[in-house]
């Protein structure tokens, strides 16, 4: 049987993809953000996962407006690294896990998530910086990896509650999965933050310390929280995941 | 466990200097936001780059998407229904850092931003809501009336 045995959370800054294709990580502005890492990247090594299902969003790399999918489980064999405007990011192809894949979603559409199935998408800085993040720079990432888009691009992403729900289904999928494999969570996209208009540059370090605790003690406080409510103390980009 | 109560309509309009991309703007924006997709690849970002009101007429935008795009106007592209993920391919087009298009946003130099974010970033105290109904959330303003009871 398969098991899920970890859930990691991260940032995908696409700065931080810069500062690692750039070689910068050793400076003295970065040092402290990937310190922050090391622990994690550690642990990553010892237990070795099989597979990596990661759940990021897309940013209008895969998917422009003539689809928006609210999620988007990609069952290909690989996953391209996008052009974002300033050529494809220096990283090895993403490898897909289609047989599982193809699994959890036939298992979670039984179960009434309305998912769409990707068979041919590039990938972005969304499900690549979190993978430099816990793997490093290797010539290929170590396990297949199962992308999920969840849609951010459109007002309204799904609500908190949707999301939870998903990620329960997602879980029976995998448990019902025959093969013995040890399967990691990523879960990827930023605190508080807003990177458009003039209130960019929002940060509201109050509300994501809060965030971050309820996700352990409480999340059915963040499930229940309204999107004004995230937009407003958090950026109209920020606490998705 | 049971989903938020959303409430129906556009009350996200209350939060100051914040365009939210919903189906109104994705409407209005698609042909912008169309062009701006179109700059990932390099040789459009090329044939843009080299004569940018010709590559422009292969998009029916209307003309205020178009000033605000050769005048690089980042919020109005916000208002016209640009998406900044979208209109972020343009900045990059110019070679510009994300952080350049975030500080023309907000009207403050490159440097001043960063500063701004070194700091801490922008605060949410007084940029929640433009009419004042919204300016604290819900769960501190009733934790406050209790420690005003208290007191009293």
């Amino acid at each position: 049987m398969a098991r899920i045995i970890a859930g990691i959370t991260s940032s995908h800054v696409p700065a931080i993809g810069a500062a690692i294709d750039n070689h910068r990580t050793n400076e003295p502005y970065w040092q402290r953000v990937f310190e922050g890492f090391e622990r994690s990247k550690e642990w990553m090594a010892k237990v070795k996962p099989d597979v990596v299902i990661g759940v990021y969003n897309d940013h209008a790399s895969a998917f422009s407006v003539e689809i928006i999918p609210t999620f988007a489980l990609g069952c290909a064999a690989e996953f391209p690294p996008a052009d974002e405007g300033w050529g494809p990011r220096p990283v090895p192809v993403v490898q897909g896990h289609p047989k599982l894949a193809a699994h959890i979603a036939q298992s979670v559409i039984l179960d009434e998530f309305d998912l769409t199935i990707v068979n041919k998408m590039e990938v972005d800085h969304g499900l690549t910086v979190p993978l430099n993040l816990m793997f490093g720079t290797p010539n290929e990432w170590p396990c297949p990896v199962i992308p999920l888009a969840v849609n951010v691009v459109m007002y309204p992403p799904p609500t908190g509650h949707r999301c939870f729900m998903l990620g329960r289904a997602i879980r029976k999928a995998v448990e019902s999965y025959p093969e013995d494999l040890k399967v990691v969570v990523f879960g990827t996209g930023g605190m508080s933050h807003q990177i458009s208009g003039q209130r960019a540059g929002l940060i509201n370090s109050k509300f994501d310390h809060a965030f971050l605790d309820n996700l352990t003690k409480n999340p059915g406080k963040l499930m229940r929280m309204s999107h004004l409510e995230y937009m407003r103390e958090a950026g109209a980009e920020g606490e998705r995941w | 466990m049971t989903p938020a109560k959303q409430t129906p309509g556009k009350d996200y309009d209350d939060i100051p200097g914040t365009y939210v991309f919903d189906a109104d703007r994705s409407r209005l924006g698609y042909h912008l936001n169309m062009f701006c997709m179109s700059l990932m690849k390099v040789e459009n970002r090329k044939a843009f780059k080299e004569n940018e009101a010709k590559y422009l007429d292969q998009f029916p935008l209307t003309p205020e998407q178009r000033e605000a795009i050769l005048k690089r106007q980042y919020n109005r592209l916000l208002e016209l229904g640009g998406n900044i993920y979208f209109t972020a391919k343009l900045g990059a087009t110019d070679g510009h850092p994300f952080q350049h298009l975030a500080a023309l946003m907000t009207g403050a130099t490159q440097q001043d931003y960063a500063d701004m974010m070194l700091r801490g970033g922008r605060t949410v105290e007084g940029n929640r809501s433009r009419s004042g109904k919204n300016e604290r959330p819900k769960i501190k303003a009733r934790a406050r009336s209790k420690g005003s009871k208290r007191r009293g």
